[in-house]
């Protein structure tokens, strides 16, 4: 085999122009050639202790699969990868590998971590664009699992119990299967055509997918196991976006980041002549500094937008978005208002006429600067309003994209589930709930966080019901 | 994808469709709605449910023709599929310990009100209906209100049928002669609710009014449903989809929503304008 690649820097990911990414939404970062790809893999020094395997959710056999690469058999780093991810096209785009597996690397001690993402990325889509090897449906052990949502959790439950030979439905509430993959995550980074794959391979699997069921609402939970399921995983979502409770937020034009990455993504509204209708162009500014800020920021500018603002009230340190979406939305052009919060937004209102059309519709938003002062109990430093700072910006749009709170509705419908203060619902390790085999993982549990984690978190559900069901 | 298995039309703007969906009519009950999308790339809208069959598997729904995706709805025929009807949506109207009900109901929302004044009806409840529509040509369920109701007054806006004027002229005369009611429901456009609950506000009748703002996946997840409530003072935010759609008339912030409602007005006159040309190119 050839000697380790001893370069400090990674492999570049080839990327679409900045100047002309911003204006259409095809996916930015490109992917590696196989001849990249094979160079990055030379670069993985194959540690003993495999550090990089205790960074990541669902336990990647990392540098084995990183082998593989090495010696071209990119189908067999698929299949190890396989073993234990059900989406890696998907999680070789969006988890934040950065804190995850390429935080360990030894690797990146003395200059950069091994692209570990980025490999993954690879190998999952040299799969989907060469592979010929069908899945295999396993033998049914007869057991039936309900899992109640289509998104990452869910998708991960279903794919661990189906390859063990579980018959599991996957209740989806939307008429398309993905959950945020679909609806939030938006095209440039991860394509729907991925996705979709993704759930194909699953129903090959044997997965069935039943579209337009909201658990809760159609058939709750107790009547699922009244159809004959034996456990129920819930993985239903993150749920209600959050507002700022400050004037204005019902002037139109003012948005959660969940309607409008929806009206952009699930329903197609990015579309010349699209069904669906969304505020195209015009100034904008997106609440917040999270992941789903910048896919807003970014969505706003491709539909057409002349100017984005990311209005943020820390500075740019605390900043909870990855680096590297941070640094495709300042390559784009969007405007970063930092140390910034919103107190008022602004709408016309024109007192001579009444029916003037424009009434009601957003012209600007008024915001304060902020300083960071003492650190809260978490250690993040509070940001606090300088005083008389007070300045308006002039927008047509306002994102807000400052957080869910859980959806109520299977709460609601499902007696003695215990849930927390925030109305999260209440896990053990194994990620059961206060009801006999009625598991649950993912935002419907934490709060909004990140893909990968609701993926491990669907994973450890699926062992915990293998395990109860077969001991059963 | 849904079968349509029947489709009436009653008026030449308001259409009735029965859908197979044996989930959904199992569970709905009156007040909550449904969301449909008519074909693959369609957008998905909010229909109240008119009715449903438990035995058939069916659920009932009647719209007007207002926009793109109900005029297409509207060409669907029997045995036509559309591709997705997800439901039922939405807290059901809260009918328990009801005796004397006013019910209002207004153009193509008396579609709505109508099998709340039925279960009333069936509970026992003494049932007052008042119905209101532009003109004759757009009355429609007349013979199902007259029915269920004890008392029926029907209004047109030009006095073509029934009686001349809007619906609030027989509520405050019947208010005002001291009729006595344990809830007065309204369904319809948002200028009639905003006034019907200005018609009882003098006389403290409590009033429930039925919202219909846009939506997208209807679980409490887009929040474009949102509306402001006055409570003790106070604003409060609430999402129609998972908190309605039936609000206490009286919170109802109506201003706002109406100003809402117009947030894609240009979009949406464009949009059917282009789908009625498309449908005309057909039908030459």
């Amino acid at each position: 085999m050839a000697k380790a690649n001893m370069s400090l820097t990674r492999n570049v990911m080839p990327t679409q122009d900045p100047q002309v990414r911003a204006h259409n939404f095809n996916e930015v970062a490109l992917g590696y050639t196989e001849e990249t790809a094979i160079d990055e893999a030379m670069r993985c020094l194959n540690c003993k202790n495999m550090p990089c395997v205790d960074g990541c959710p669902v336990k990647i056999h990392i540098p084995e699969f990183i082998n593989k690469i090495k010696e071209g058999d990119f189908e067999g780093a698929y299949q190890i990868i396989s073993k234990s991810s059900s989406l890696p096209a998907v999680c070789g785009r969006v988890c934040p590998q950065e804190t995850q597996c390429e935080s360990k690397c030894i690797r990146g001690v003395k200059g950069e971590s091994v692209g570990i993402g980025r490999l993954e990325r690879f190998v999952a889509d040299w799969h989907n664009t060469f592979s010929t090897e069908e899945p295999v449906r396993p033998e049914s052990n007869g057991h039936k699992v309900a899992i109640v949502g289509s998104g990452p959790s869910g998708l991960t439950c279903a794919g661990d119990l189906a390859k063990a030979g579980f018959e599991v439905t996957v209740f989806e509430a939307l008429h398309t299967a993905g959950g945020v993959l679909v609806y939030g995550i938006p095209e440039f980074r991860l394509p729907k055509k991925i996705v979709a794959k993704e759930v194909d391979t699953l129903e090959k699997l044997g997965v069935k997918v039943e579209t337009n069921v909201v658990i809760g609402k159609t058939l709750t939970i107790d009547e699922l196991f009244d159809m004959g399921f034996e456990a129920v995983f819930v993985g239903s979502g993150a749920g209600l976006p959050n507002f700022m409770g400050i004037p204005g937020e019902s002037f139109k034009g003012v948005y959660s980041a969940n309607e409008f990455l929806t009206r952009s993504n699930l329903m197609k509204a990015y579309l010349d002549n699209p069904d669906t209708p969304i505020m195209k162009g015009g100034k904008v500014a997106v609440v917040g500094g999270g992941n789903v800020a910048m896919d807003a920021a970014r969505t706003a500018l491709r539909l057409g937008a002349e100017k984005v603002y990311i209005v943020y009230r820390r500075s740019m340190e605390e900043l909870p978005a990855r680096r590297e979406e941070v640094e495709h939305a300042e390559e784009e052009g969007i405007e970063f208002q930092l140390l910034c919060n919103p107190i008022e937004i602004l709408g016309y209102n024109n007192p001579d006429d009444v029916r003037d059309p424009k009434n009601g519709f957003v012209t600007g938003m008024t915001c304060v600067k902020m300083e960071l002062g003492e650190p809260d109990e978490k250690g993040r430093r509070r940001p606090q309003v300088i005083p008389g700072s007070e300045f308006t910006i002039d927008v047509d749009t306002v994102v807000m994209s400052i957080g869910t709170s859980p959806n109520p509705l299977i709460k609601a419908t499902t007696d003695g589930l215990e849930v927390n203060r925030h109305g999260g619902i209440v896990v053990n390790e194994d990620g059961l709930t206060s009801r006999t085999a009625v598991y649950a993982g993912g935002d419907a549990v934490t709060g909004a966080a990140t893909v990968i984690s609701a993926m491990g978190a669907g994973k450890t559900a699926a062992k915990a019901i293998a395990d109860y069901l077969t001991a059963k | 994808m849904y079968r349509i298995v029947d489709k009436k039309v009653l008026n030449p703007t308001v259409v009735q469709l029965q859908i197979e969906a044996p989930l959904v009519a199992n569970k709905a009950r009156p007040g909550q709605f449904i969301i449909l999308r008519v074909d693959e790339n369609g957008e998905r809208i909010p229909l109240t449910i008119a009715g449903a069959d438990r035995e058939n598997g069916t659920v009932k729904i009647i719209f007007q023709i207002v926009g793109s995706t109900t005029e297409k709805l509207s060409h669907k025929e029997a045995g036509d599929y559309i591709q997705d009807f997800v439901g039922p949506l939405g807290v059901a109207t809260h009918l328990d310990g009801l005796k004397k009900v006013c019910i209002v109901g207004g153009g193509v929302g008396c579609a709505i009100a109508m099998p709340i004044a039925e279960a009333l009806h069936e509970m026992g409840a003494e049932v007052t209906s008042i119905i209101g529509f532009r003109n004759k040509d757009l009355l429609i369920l007349e013979d199902e209100f007259k029915a269920c109701s004890d008392t029926l007054r029907i209004m047109t806006d030009d006095g073509s049928y029934g009686e001349h004027g809007n619906v609030t002229v027989p509520l405050k005369e019947m208010l005002e002669a001291g009729k006595q009611f344990d809830m007065i429901i309204t369904i319809g456009p948002l200028i009639m609710m905003k006034f019907v609950v200005a018609a009882a506000k003098p006389f403290g009748t409590p009033v429930t009014v039925s919202m219909n703002p846009v939506m997208i996946d209807g679980t409490g997840m887009c929040g474009g449903c949102r509306l402001t409530l006055n409570v003790d003072g106070k604003k409060v935010t609430k999402f129609a989809c998972v908190d309605g759609p039936d609000f206490n008339g009286y919170e109802v912030d109506f201003d706002e929503a109406m100003s809402r409602g117009r947030m894609y007005f240009d979009f949406e006159r464009h949009a059917h304008e282009e789908t009625c040309n498309l449908f005309k190119k057909e039908v030459q």
